[in-house]
């Protein structure tokens, strides 16, 4: 037990949480962590979804690594990583079906998110299955982490709601507050995520550009 | 729908950038440019007007309930489908421009390989699935028309990084920052073309 959980293995699941953020650092899946994000529902439901599937594609194609011939490797990849999103998007389907429309075409966008494809290439190819494991779930965590700041404050902002309860008091609406219709239209989740990105490397020096 | 307004509603309003962030990634990281801006944008525009009608054809003779055979609905097999269509026309394409056309081949050549993952590709056959067009030429000119809307979009933002490269950016915010708060500008602009109507 001790070795499943070692000081290298902890390394592995930490990293993408902290400093090495696959969205904000290595740029990976923004295009699905900008449009699901106006509202937290769909975000957090999304951020999960893509956790599971990176972690037991990780798996899968750890297992098989040594098998798969170099050539077509990109596309065994693509095929495990959509057979898994297949079966959830027929779960939510089946579960949550009010969410699974919400978030339309891009839960099969999840095939083409690149945080998979990177993951793969980079860690599960060359890795055993728990390390790979380990490595998915930190980096889907750590994804639904941007999503689920992004989504929080898209909402608060724009619909003044969370998770569909209003909690910004009637009160301030009579004082003449608003809610800013623009957060939930696309350009402000990317000027949001410019944000995150601007706390984060100013926290960061090392991960600033010259 | 007519053509033309299908054509210029989805370069301008449903831009595949703008307006659903597809295609992001790469957008991102090859925008540094106009040029290899310009080869990616082509690549992926043609790619999109040849896996498009494809998948357009196995979602309504094969995939579709009743359609390949009377009573069995194939559609969560459309996942697997498209992306094997796509990753295979992708490798075809490739395969076909390095023999007949060398000097494309050395300009695109790069990104070729890259756009199998493109989300750009996926979401055109995704948003083909969910609009119901009543035939094929209407999924190509949407195709097409997607496609140059990413290519305007590319370009657009390669312009404007060449022209950042002399400005004086706050230090935190250089390179991936303002480049998200550029796209994000951008995207309001094009909000304006919203309820543009041919």
């Amino acid at each position: 037990m001790s070795q499943l959980f070692s000081k290298k293995n902890r390394e592995i699941f930490k990293a993408p949480l902290g400093i090495d953020n696959p969205v904000t650092v290595q740029v990976l899946g923004i295009c699905s962590a900008l449009a699901v994000t106006s509202k937290l529902e769909p975000a957090i439901v999304m951020g999960l979804s893509v956790t599971v599937i990176v972690a037991f594609a990780n798996v899968i194609i750890s297992l098989i690594r040594k098998t798969i011939p170099n050539r077509i490797r990109i596309i065994v990849q693509l095929v495990v990583v959509a057979a898994l999103v297949t079966v959830v998007s027929e779960i939510l389907k089946a579960y949550a079906f009010d969410v699974s429309k919400q978030l339309s075409v891009y839960i099969g966008l999840i095939i083409t998110n690149c945080i998979l494809m990177g993951r793969l290439e980079a860690f599960a190819m060359a890795n055993g299955p728990w390390e790979s494991f380990l490595d998915g779930v930190g980096n889907g965590l750590s994804y639904a982490k941007i999503l689920v700041i992004v989504g929080f404050f898209r909402e608060l902002f724009g619909a003044g709601e969370l998770l569909g309860f209003k909690v910004i008091p009637e009160s301030f609406y009579e004082l003449g507050y608003m809610n800013n219709g623009l957060m939930v239209m696309p350009p402000m989740a990317l000027i949001l995520c410019a944000c995150i990105i601007w706390y984060q490397r100013s926290k960061h020096k090392e991960l600033q550009e010259n | 729908m007519d053509y033309l307004s299908l054509f210029v509603k989805s370069i301008f309003v449903e831009n595949m950038i703008f307006a659903y962030f597809l295609g992001m990634c790469s957008y991102l990281a090859v925008s540094k440019n106009v040029k290899t801006a310009v080869g990616l944008g082509i690549a992926v525009t043609f790619v999109l007007v040849v896996t498009l009608p494809i998948n357009y054809l196995l979602e309504n003779y094969v995939l579709k309930a009743n359609a390949l055979v009377e009573g069995v609905d194939l559609s969560f097999l459309s996942f697997i489908l498209f992306i094997a269509v796509i990753a295979g026309i992708v490798q075809l394409v490739e395969m076909v421009v390095e023999k007949f056309s060398p000097s494309l081949y050395a300009s695109l050549g790069i990104f070729l390989p890259l756009i199998a993952v493109n989300c750009a590709i996926m979401g055109g056959s995704l948003f083909m699935q969910q609009k119901e067009f009543v035939n094929v030429g209407e999924a190509t000119t949407y195709a097409f028309g997607s496609g140059i809307g990413w290519l305007l979009a590319i370009v657009g933002l390669a312009a404007i990084r060449e022209k950042m490269a002399y400005s004086d950016v706050p230090a935190p915010l250089r390179g991936l920052g303002i480049t998200f708060i550029v796209v994000g500008l951008m995207a309001m602009a094009f909000m304006c073309f919203s309820g543009l109507n041919i």
